[in-house]
């Protein structure tokens, strides 16, 4: 909300000059979301400081925001917008110091590359990941940074830290560089836009960013940060940015490369035993995006294939990532995308010669499992069933993953093989199925498999 | 019937039929149609051709036209709607067709032929523009039928009428329409069903004699039925219906015979045939019929009777009709049950169905054809009554009970009540015969069959565009959008919809005030009742916590027998969107016992006379649900502002110290400052950690339902006072909802709401409810609003922002819409009481979770969420 710049160059009152505003008056810049407001607390030879006051209209925000994507229907009328440093900052800085920050200074030009000791105080700058990436982003520009954090709330320690911190910078740069510096690495911190971001902002990214973007350790991490985690946008950037450097095409960290090893290794897996059961029909019961799908439309000999999922949203993924829309009218033909749930019978899953569920079990309450059985064992009941769910046994390989803890957040239970065979033997005996089992994934001796499968046939 | 009618005037069809009218082109079909029929009902080749191809003589595009006309006919046809087809259809083939239609939809089809001179149909051809088909076409039509005609009846047309001139197509003035003999609609009852008696005499006369009717037992005569005063106030007799299986196996298949023929032959019974008494007809028919099955015994029984007896038997078989629509198509009676696509129809299967049902082809291990369970499918409207194979009790199962309780098997001869769907059985004297399948063969569970049926719900009664009926307000259509928003969060997250029997409806806030510095008052609550043409209503204080529904059960067995749920405790605490309130169980089921104590010790069982109940209530602290919220924005927000504000308020101080004009922005960074204190203390009054159940409290403000009833007819002082009574067996948990009663239009009264609530909101309460005083109110434009809320100026802080009430915003947040959120809060209000009282009436669980689904997926509709 507040950004201040200090200097204590002598005559310090140069900054006026410098910003291109009066030390004695108040100045007002209007915003697209309100405004902003210039003026100097301090202004002598000794120190000079500059303060840049945003001015949010937290009403015309929310006429203005499209509707947010946090699921909290409030979102847009509770929220720390107007008392943060965020993108709107960066665009004040852009508005009210437009001059400085390219560089003009009409009465005193000698000034502007010069390199100048500045003190800069932002209230309160929000950061995700907290003081470490803080650090991690400004210290190597070389900047001194110092910060206050605070508990969330002070009546409930409990609830821990906020993200929230004031803080101060130190460094002896020219004022240009500084300002561009502010301008992308607040919202970096932030990791948030409050508007779309589209191509054109790789070219202010550029702009802002050179001379020092390009030797910045995290580099990627800011860039991605700032192009929003928009992947094509961000490896687009990163191309331009690095040249010849390899660019890693995964965006989450080596841990979660294995997991997706893992669930191709999954998807492929269940293909294989269907291909060698002679199936010609499947219905992917709980298709998500359509990864499985993908596979099977590959291989001729699955004539008929069913995805259904009860996310709407997963199946519109699925819909464009398997451009449905331009298959030729033969492929078309062989799959179907439905809307569905396995908790309620549904004649559409009838008269398919396999059922497959890969990780779908694992995201339905325990108690619910009794109707996902009657609904896939009994009324659908394919010739064959193919189950895969998560070890639980192997979590223990995962170290990020503290104890007792599931390895996604929508996870409503994670079973054991002892646990898993229990439950795929009684389901076996009461629809009549025989049924087997075999890890998926690189075998431990002790945990077994990252993941386990259940091969049900009648 | 006749094929040549001279001189007719007058002519009857069956009121459900599939009327082809059959001539040459300019024989007069359209000309008759529109004469004697509704246009509507009337399918026209010729405008099949037209609506497909802009030309009504284009003959090349026959085949699609006729496909269209195919396709209107069955739709009408599915609707039970007579249909008339104006088309040639003067080959056999193209009539064949036809009658196949007919018989897909169970209606008769009705010939009507236009067989008129050639040289009429000429004339009246060459008088149009538009036929200039060569002159070969109608004579060729003309054979085709003439050589056809006589052979009507063979395919399959049992109605047939011919006109052979103008003339008699002049005479002929009405064509009436009789009804089905199947339906008698306007027979109201009230009944008695009566299950298979097989020839067990006895049984029937006791069971006669305990429902009331008077028997000369000796005789085989009836005397007289008891009579009955119904709901709508009409005192009528009684109506013995018998599901037909009169015969065989038993001791005395005569002597059933002549009572039941008496009883039916003089109007005092109905009766419907079933599969023993049609053989027994064809074995009097000297047809080649087994002698087993107990057909052995009665036709042992009847060799010492007349031949006049006999005759009568023979007779009274024959005229028995397949099956009964009764009381305005609400009861339907049929030997082994209907399926709803066939009731009120009348074809051979449709008979065929009545009297054996359907199998699925299979054979079980004792040999005997291995029946199809229609009724698991059934969703008809009509309550289907039915016998046939012997069960060991009769239970519902979607609106549908087999009675057949085995008498001849040694077990009961049982009837059922209608309306009143109560049960009445005597036992057998004896086991008369051995049956071939033991009776229940497989039944072993604990679960009813509907309760087995209802663990899991099909699909397509949730999906897609859906028009539900609500008792207490209009139909409530249910748009195919919110379905499927509804039917991810119920799959992903709802619990075990058997437990979730009622969703709370949403509330909206009252008019904008115009006060100063206040969004929302009472005084527009009070108007908005006033208004309405209330006379009184309720100011409930407003508890700041998460809305919970409770539903407890006495015990697990209660959960059992009652909800149909196996081993998930005795009870379930639910947010407004059917999820479980707690995370495990263990704690779910420890504040359930809690309560359950409670209630015990309050005697609210005895007391209900009930086992379990269902709660509408708010469960406090705002903090043990909301926790992710209160961190992520809440207190995100809060931390955020009164972190910044202090620092922007030091820096303007210190700029006006410096002479910088700076004074106004000062102010105004104050005011926030202070608007952020507020905010943060205003969330801060719902919060308090949660370490043990101690910590929680209950504040329940409606009784919703107990076996066997709904409280929507109770007014709210009676809930408030009931509640009062739960609350006092736990003062702990429970927290009593404090309340004023206030006469609209008494400015005291007013006035004394207005400031209870004002020291309320004071106290940092969450604010009031207004509710009229009794729970369901309507005016001419159907249901009022069940509440309205007033809520605090310091709340709102946390809906509407902390900044909300700086004077440019107020005003700017006071123009805001309240009509979406008020049709969606009597929508959602009707949905939830209709579930209920569904529920209690023990409707089959879809039906139930129609209406809870409905309720979600109306919550996917867009609305602000400040209000």
């Amino acid at each position: 909300m507040l950004l201040t710049i200090t200097t204590t160059r002598y005559p310090a009152t140069d900054l006026g000059y410098l910003l291109h505003k009066h030390p004695a008056k108040v100045q007002t810049v209007a915003l697209t979301a309100g405004s902003v407001h210039v003026f100097y607390p301090e202004a002598t030879d000794d120190k000079c400081t500059a303060a840049l006051l945003l001015d949010l209209d937290p009403v015309g925000l929310v006429r203005r925001s499209t509707p947010g994507s946090s699921g909290f229907a409030l979102e847009q009328y509770v929220n720390d917008r107007p008392y943060v440093a965020s993108s709107f900052m960066s665009n004040a800085i852009a508005q009210a110091y437009a001059t400085a920050m390219n560089g003009r200074c009409k009465d005193k030009p000698h000034l502007v590359d010069e390199a100048i000791p500045f003190e800069i105080g932002l209230s309160v700058l929000p950061v995700k990941g907290g003081e470490p990436i803080l650090r991690q982003i400004f210290e190597p520009l070389g900047y001194k940074v110092t910060v206050q954090s605070h508990q969330l709330d002070d009546q409930f320690p409990e609830w821990g830290k906020s993200r929230y911190f004031n803080v101060t910078l130190r460094h002896t740069l020219p004022l240009k560089t500084v300002l561009c510096q502010l301008y992308v690495l607040i919202p970096v911190c932030d990791n948030d836009k409050h508007y779309f971001v589209g191509g054109h902002e790789i070219e202010k990214l550029m702009e802002k960013g050179n001379g020092w973007l390009d030797t910045h350790p995290v580099k990627e991490l800011i860039t991605r940060r700032y192009l929003k985690n928009i992947a094509p946008l961000a490896r687009q950037a990163l191309e331009v940015i690095m040249k010849d450097e390899v660019v890693s095409q995964e965006e989450k960290a080596p841990k979660d490369k294995d997991k997706l090893r893992l669930h191709d290794l999954r998807l492929l897996t269940v293909r294989d035993i269907l291909l060698q059961h002679n199936v010609s029909s499947v219905a992917d019961m709980g298709c998500g995006e359509g990864k499985l799908l993908r596979l099977l439309m590959e291989k001729a000999s699955f004539k008929r294939i069913l995805g259904l999922d009860v996310s709407y949203h997963s199946l519109e993924i699925a819909q464009d990532k398997l451009k449905i829309d331009r298959l030729p009218e033969i492929q078309k033909a062989r799959l179907q995308l439905i809307q569905g749930s396995l908790t309620y019978k549904d004649k559409r899953l009838s008269g398919f010669d396999a059922g497959v569920l890969v990780e779908v079990i694992e995201h339905l309450d325990e108690p619910r499992l009794a109707a996902l059985e009657k609904v896939v064992f009994e009324y659908a009941r394919p010739q064959l069933v193919v189950i895969t769910t998560v070890n639980a046994e192997y979590n223990v390989k995962f170290e990020k993953l503290s104890s007792g803890a599931f390895r996604h957040s929508d996870h409503r239970f994670e079973w054991t093989r002892t646990e898993f065979e229990t439950w795929g033997n009684r389901v076996a005996q009461q629809f009549g199925y025989s049924v087997s089992y075999q890890p998926l994934g690189e075998t431990d001796e002790v945990v077994g498999g990252p993941s386990q499968l259940a091969l049900f046939k009648r | 019937m006749s094929r040549r009618n001279n001189k007719l005037s007058h002519i009857s069809i069956p009121e459900l039929s599939l009327v082809l009218l059959i001539g040459p082109s300019g024989a007069g079909k359209s000309t008759f149609a529109r004469k004697f029929f509704k246009p509507t009902e009337v399918i026209s080749s010729d405008v099949c051709r037209g609506l497909i191809s802009d030309d009504e003589n284009n003959q090349t595009v026959s085949a699609d036209a006729f496909e269209l006309v195919r396709f209107i006919a069955a739709k009408r046809l599915k609707l039970g709607l007579l249909t008339v087809i104006d088309a040639t259809n003067v080959q056999p083939e193209s009539r064949k067709e036809w009658v196949k239609l007919a018989r897909e939809y169970h209606v008769l089809p009705v010939a009507i032929v236009l067989n008129m001179p050639e040289q009429l149909c000429q004339e009246r051809n060459a008088l149009r523009s538009d036929r200039n088909f060569g002159g070969h076409v109608i004579p060729q039509q003309i054979s085709q039928l003439k050589r056809s005609i006589r052979y009507l009846r063979e395919e399959g047309f049992r109605h047939s009428f011919e006109l052979r001139t103008e003339e008699e197509v002049a005479q002929l003035e009405t064509i009436t329409r009789n009804p089905l003999y199947n339906n008698k609609k306007d027979e109201h009852g009230p009944f008695d069903i009566i299950g298979d008696v097989h020839g067990c005499y006895d049984e029937l006369c006791t069971l006669l004699d305990t429902l009331g009717y008077k028997i000369d037992k000796e005789n085989a005569q009836f005397i007289s039925a008891p009579l009955t005063t119904t709901a709508d106030g009409y005192t009528r007799f009684r109506k013995p219906v018998f599901v037909g299986d009169l015969v065989d196996r038993g001791p005395k298949s005569p002597e059933v015979l002549r009572l039941v023929m008496h009883m039916v032959n003089n109007g005092f019974a109905l009766c419907v045939p079933g599969n023993h008494d049609a053989k027994l007809l064809r074995y009097l028919n000297g047809k080649n019929v087994q002698l087993k099955h107990g057909l052995e015994q009665t036709a042992m029984q009847l060799a010492g009777e007349s031949p006049e007896f006999i005759d009568a038997v023979k007779s009274f078989i024959d005229g028995l009709v397949s099956h009964y629509v009764l009381d305005d198509g609400k009861l339907v009676v049929a030997h082994a049950g209907l399926k709803e696509s066939m009731q009120g129809r009348g074809s051979g299967a449709v008979r065929e169905f009545c009297m054996y049902g359907e199998t699925t082809g299979e054979t079980d291990e004792f040999g005997l054809p291995v029946r199809y369970n229609w009724a698991m499918e059934y969703k008809g409207r009509a309550m289907v009554v039915y016998g046939h194979t012997p069960v060991p009790e009769p239970q519902w199962l979607n609106h549908t009970i087999d009675i057949d309780t085995g008498c001849v098997f040694g077990a009961t001869l049982t009837a059922l009540r209608y309306p009143e769907k109560e049960l009445v059985s005597v036992p057998a004297l004896e086991q008369y015969a051995v049956p071939a399948r033991p009776i229940g063969y497989n039944a072993g569970s604990a679960l009813s069959i509907q309760q087995q049926y209802d663990d899991v719900l099909d699909i397509e009664d949730f999906t897609g565009r859906k028009i539900l009926h609500t008792r207490f307000s209009h139909n409530i259509t249910i748009r195919e959008e919110n379905n499927i928003a509804a039917l991810e969060v119920m799959s992903r997250f709802a619990i075990n919809p058997k437990w979730l029997i009622y969703l709370p409806p949403t509330m909206s806030p009252a008019e904008t005030s115009k006060e100063p510095g206040l969004l929302e008052h009472p005084a527009q609550g009070l108007q908005y009742f006033k208004e309405a043409g209330i006379r009184k209503v309720v100011c409930e204080e407003k508890h700041m916590g998460s809305r919970a529904v409770v539903v407890v059960c006495r015990d697990e067995i209660v959960a059992q027998q009652r909800f149909g749920i196996a081993g998930e405790g005795n009870g379930v605490v639910y947010t407004r969107t059917g999820r479980s309130f707690f995370t495990d169980k263990e704690t779910e089921q420890d504040f359930i016992t809690r309560i359950n104590t409670a209630l015990i010790s309050t005697g609210f069982y005895e007391t209900f006379n009930t086992d379990w109940v269902c709660l509408d209530t708010e469960l406090m602290p705002w903090s043990a649900k909301a926790q992710t919220l209160l961190q992520t924005q809440y207190a995100a927000t809060g931390t955020a502002a009164t972190q910044a504000l202090p620092v922007v308020v030091a820096a303007l101080q210190r700029a006006i110290q410096q002479n910088v004009p700076a004074q106004a922005l000062l102010d105004r960074y104050s005011q926030r400052l202070a608007q952020a204190k507020d905010y943060v203390t205003a969330y801060r009054q719902y919060c308090w950690p949660v370490n043990s159940l101690e910590d929680y409290k209950l504040a329940p403000f409606h009784i919703m339902a107990t076996e066997g009833k709904t409280y929507f007819d109770k007014d709210h002082e009676w809930h408030m006072s009931a509640i009062k009574n739960i609350c006092a067996g736990d003062t702990q948990l429970f927290r009593a909802t404090s309340y004023r009663l206030v006469d609209l239009g008494d400015m005291d009264s007013e006035n004394a709401a207005i400031s209870w609530w004002e020291a309320l909101t004071a106290a940092g309460g969450e604010g009031m409810v207004i509710k009229p005083y009794t729970f369901l109110n309507k005016d001419e434009k159907g249901l009022i609003q069940p509440a309205i809320k007033i809520r605090g100026k310091e709340y709102l802080r946390i809906i509407y922002g902390p900044e909300y009430d700086a004077p440019e915003n107020l005003e700017r947040l006071r123009s805001r819409k309240l009509t979406a959120k008020r049709s969606l809060a009597l929508r959602e209000f009707a949905l939830g009481l209709e579930g209920l009282e569904r529920f209690v009436n023990k409707d089959p669980l879809q039906l139930v979770h129609q209406c809870v689904f409905g309720i979600l997926a109306l919550e996917s509709e867009p609305v602000d969420p400040r209000l």
